[in-house]
């Protein structure tokens, strides 16, 4: 007879894994101080894919463990997967840079497993606690890695901006988790979904506590999204921390919030589409919106990338305010392909090096096209794939969403959409222009790191092939999508 | 042979070969000669495959032909789905010939970035092929969209000095156009279940909403042909593209907007185009006349030829929405001769333009003294472009002409009046460029044309007069598809749609 308190842990495999490896990297790390990122680094990303392995072959029924705290169903296991993917590749990209820039410590390599424990975490939690703890422990390693570059004032500065935004959102967030906890009684997902049930189990109507509760909850968590208007720090942080570090946040943690998102939206509250989707509707054109403008008068291009991430999270929430599995499949689709399109995009940019110095202008990529003929059309096809081009991965990613939102009777939205990746478009295509029409400037420092050549081609690839093999994404991300209608 | 994907083998074929040239290395000199070969030989190759197509092509019937079809995007049902009916047939071996024409034509007047222009126009290659074969509509949109891609490269890295202006206004204001396509083809698809072309032009939708959907694609298909007032790109982008850019968009992307009314709009939403037609005549005759007057003054080669375009689709937007065979065989017949003619223009163009650097007509003068071969030529294009019987000009215009009197004879007067102003600014433009005195000092050392230069006109001049001789040999084949686009709208509006327009 098992007693009630010991549980099945596989579900939990990828977590524990990345937690055991975060503490034998900390200890070694410290252990071989000289050449610890060096040592830390490899491990680190052979963690991360073991993990990622792990999340694509555990058997994906859902399963609760933890007494209910935690999930781990397809949704959860699609997400896993390309976040833990996307963390390896932001970690391959940075080893070179933190050695040109003298910040080459290991504890780089072991925060960013733990900020990807927490992500797992994130988007496995079943729980209000279990958010909470989630993305605290996915938080903390992002403030102390913005201020990486401890001896450079920008750097600081992103750190202590990052921090103290995010310990207010966190506040938010956590009074948003006592409204409804306290209006509910529960604070699992389970029971939220049951409250205000009839007898004979209509559903009833939210109490307005709850529905400032959840306001709360979406205004915390869209700070975390970097969704209008809780985007402000992006930019600043984007530009101030180290590039590999932009890298990292603009991938795999957008997609681990984007996937938590999603989970208390459409799981606990997902009875309540009414009572969130005008929010999410806002949030979604606001971020559109301002990411198109915004990014027009940008010359840093890390700013530009920052504000196209603010613009992109707005697509993937238009797929979001559906409030359906088409929904939220567009939602899961788009991310994705985002993942891939931003990681290539980083590292294309960690490409633009001059005397061993790192440069980030725009205008630095003049005639790029003549001189460095592949980095230019990798660049190239970046651009156009994030401004959502057919036949490139990025149009397909928009086109779910939309597909979601016409659906559901947004067409207004999806119109609204469209439009404003028309004047997305504007700067993405400034950007080719700089590649390809301006006379060449100084060339860029040859022999590159392999591993930041190897991500760039390999998501350049991606992007070019993805409308030849749709198939494994698309499967992936229905039934992902189903597990979370349960 | 007929079971082998023919039309898909045409369609990736020049891909394949842009792919060889992207790995070709060495210095500068060879890159470019092994460019050239390698394009020339996958263009010829692919325009060999396209006349088999026509040749396993059969014109007795109506529908749909060497169709392919493979699973693709599964969860929403969209298909990779090929097939050509005696409509697009015409156009994709238009896209083909093109293709092959202006390689041969580039081939010494293009010297920087060779291996990247090969690239560039065996791509587009590929994607106007496919945009005229795609049956799903979304295939379709990917490809019609995609253009804009080495369009914009094309202009901007090969283009004139305005061409960073030009590329961003071409490239924006189509894609302005197409996403709102876009959401009417997402719409129509939760309407109707599907994205198979054939399928949704079976489907029947209510007039309502057929009204918002037409007015989604005559957002991108008039900003394509264009129409006026949404033509304003065309005259910057021919004007700064260069020479075979601009021969690609006359020859082939102004066809998508006519194309795309054909395919989609008439036949998806016959009642809509009922609607609207009177709304197509008038900004049809109005870009006629307006862009006929415009064309008359201007002083740059280019842009006069750009206008006239203009004033061509005009005729051809009438046809489009002309409802019975005559109007709409004449459409397609007046595009494929503005394929060859515009073209071919934009080449005479380019000729002078490659040896003096000047597009100004001021510049020039008596030319015919020193370049006989070249003034025979541009004068052939000329009178084909006027349409004087026996060229290819002729035949659609009166097909159009005559068709539109039955149903209205005002868009009859205007679309003649058309005619006259371009004999106007056509014959006024040959005189000044080509006949009077050679005085300019610049022009004593003009050589006539190269055989490179000669062996690209030579199948445009064959088409264009045997089109106006033996118009029968082209209207025959499409003959079984107009007519059942015809049947098809007639039994969907219940056979009133003669009555309501």
């Amino acid at each position: 007879m098992i007693p009630e308190f010991v549980f099945d842990v596989t579900p939990a495999l990828p977590e524990i894994i990345l937690a055991g490896a975060g503490l034998v990297l900390l200890v070694l790390g410290a252990m071989r101080e000289e050449d610890g990122l060096k040592t830390v680094t490899p491990l680190a990303v052979v963690a991360l894919l073991v993990a990622a392995l792990l999340a694509l072959t555990l058997d994906r029924q859902p399963q609760t463990g933890f007494f209910g705290h935690f999930v781990f169903d397809s949704f959860a296991g699609f997400l896993k997967v390309i976040m833990l993917a996307g963390a390896a590749g932001s970690l391959l990209v940075a080893t070179s840079y933190m050695r040109e820039e003298r910040v080459e410590r290991f504890e780089y390599a072991v925060l960013l497993v733990f900020a990807s424990l927490g992500m797992c975490m994130m988007v496995s939690a079943n729980s209000l606690i279990a958010l909470y703890m989630a993305l605290e422990l996915h938080s903390l390693p992002l403030y102390v890695m913005a201020a990486f570059h401890r001896d450079n004032l920008r750097s600081t500065e992103a750190g202590l901006k990052y921090f103290v935004l995010g310990a207010l959102a966190s506040g938010m967030l956590l009074y948003g988790c006592s409204l409804v906890y306290g209006f509910t009684g529960t604070v699992s997902f389970e029971g939220i979904a049951a409250a205000f049930h009839g007898t004979d189990g209509a559903v009833g109507s939210l109490p307005v506590g709850a529905v400032t509760g959840l306001v709360f909850v979406i205004a915390g968590l869209a700070f975390k999204l970097a969704a209008v208007p809780f985007h402000m720090w992006t930019p600043d942080v984007y530009e101030g921390s180290p590039t590999p570090v932009a890298t990292f946040f603009a991938a795999a943690p957008k997609v681990a919030a984007v996937g938590l998102f999603v989970r208390v939206l459409m799981q606990p509250f997902g009875e309540w589409v009414d009572a969130w989707q005008q929010v999410v509707i806002l949030i979604a054109v606001a971020s559109m919106l301002l990411g198109a403008f915004a990014a027009i008068g940008q010359t840093n291009i890390k700013r530009l990338m920052a504000y196209s991430g603010i613009g992109h999270v707005g697509y993937a929430l238009v797929g979001l305010s559906a409030g359906t599995e088409k929904g939220a499949y567009g939602v899961l689709i788009y991310m994705a392909i985002y993942l891939v399109m931003t990681l290539g995009t980083f590292s294309c940019i960690l490409f633009m090096r001059r005397q061993g110095r790192y440069v980030e202008e725009i205008a630095d990529l003049a005639g790029l096209g003549r001189r460095q003929p592949l980095l230019a059309a990798a660049f190239g096809v970046l651009m156009f794939s994030l401004a959502g081009i057919p036949p490139l991965a990025g149009f397909f990613g928009k086109l779910y969403v939309f597909l979601a939102a016409v659906d559901a009777g947004l067409t207004w939205l999806a119109v609204i959409g469209v439009l404003t990746s028309v004047v997305g478009a504007f700067y993405y295509l400034r950007v080719v222009k700089v590649i390809y029409f301006d006379e060449p400037a100084e060339a860029f420092d040859g022999g590159a790191d392999p591993g930041v050549a190897g991500v760039a081609a390999v998501t350049t690839i991606m992007n070019l092939l993805f409308v030849v093999v749709p198939g494994p994404l698309l499967a992936a991300a229905a039934t992902a999508a189903a597990a979370l209608m349960r | 042979m007929s079971d082998w994907p023919l039309l898909s083998l045409v369609t990736f074929l020049p891909l394949v070969g842009a792919a060889f040239i992207f790995f070709i290395r060495g210095d500068e000199e060879v890159v470019a000669r092994n460019s050239r070969s390698v394009a020339l030989w996958t263009a010829l190759v692919t325009f060999v495959l396209s006349l088999l197509v026509w040749a396993n092509f059969d014109p007795a019937q109506g529908g749909f032909q060497l169709v392919e079809k493979a699973p693709w995007l599964e969860g929403l049902g969209v298909s990779y789905h090929m097939g050509i009916d005696g409509i697009s047939l015409w156009f994709v071996l238009l896209s083909t010939l093109l293709t092959v024409v202006i390689i041969v034509g580039s081939w010494h007047s293009v010297t920087t970035s060779v291996k990247e222009f090969m690239i560039a126009f065996l791509i587009m290659d590929t994607l106007m092929v496919g945009v005229f074969s795609a049956l799903d509509v979304v295939l379709f949109y990917l490809f019609f969209e995609g253009i804009l891609i080495p369009m914009y490269l094309i202009i901007g890295i090969w283009g004139g000095p305005r061409r960073i202006y030009a590329s961003f206004k071409f490239f924006l204001y189509t894609l302005l156009g197409s996403v709102l396509f876009l959401v009417a083809i997402i719409v129509m698809y939760r309407e109707a279940g599907t994205t198979e072309i054939p399928a949704l032009m079976a489907h029947n939708f209510p007039p309502d909403l057929q009204l918002w959907l037409w007015l989604a694609f005559f957002a991108s298909f008039a900003v394509k042909v264009p129409m006026w007032p949404f033509h304003t790109w065309l005259p910057d982008a021919h004007v700064e593209a260069p020479t075979a850019g601009s021969v690609l968009l006359a020859g082939v992307l102004l066809k998508l907007g006519g194309y795309g009314f054909l395919r989609f709009s008439l036949p998806m939403l016959p009642d809509a185009s009922a609607y609207f037609a009177p709304m197509v005549f008038a900004l049809s005759a109005v870009a006629i006349v307006y862009t006929s007057l415009v064309a008359l003054m201007q002083s740059d080669m280019k842009k006069l030829i750009a206008y006239s375009s203009v004033a061509h689709m005009g005729i051809v937007t009438i046809g489009c929405f002309t409802p019975n065979a005559m109007g709409i065989q004449g459409s397609i017949i007046q595009m494929l001769s503005h394929g060859i003619v515009s073209s071919a223009l934009f080449m005479v163009v380019g000729v002078i333009y490659d040896r003096i650097h000047s597009r100004e007509i001021d510049r020039y003068g008596g030319l015919a003294e020193r370049m006989p071969v070249y003034a025979f030529t541009f004068m052939l294009f000329m009178f084909a472009s006027v349409g004087v019987p026996g060229t290819s000009g002729f035949v659609g215009e009166v097909l159009v002409i005559v068709g539109v009197f039955q149903v209205n004879s005002w868009v009859a007067f205007f679309a003649a009046t058309g005619l006259i102003l371009g004999a106007g600014y056509m014959l006024w433009l040959y005189r000044r460029v080509v006949f009077g005195a050679l005085t300019k000092e610049s022009l004593r050392s003009i050589k006539d044309m190269r055989t490179n230069e000669l062996l690209a006109f030579a199948p445009l001049v064959i088409l264009a007069i045997w089109m106006g001789v033996y118009p029968s040999f082209f209207l025959d084949p499409m003959a079984a598809s107009v007519n059942e686009l015809l049947a098809g709208m007639a039994a969907k509006t219940g056979g009133t749609q003669v009555a309501l327009w």
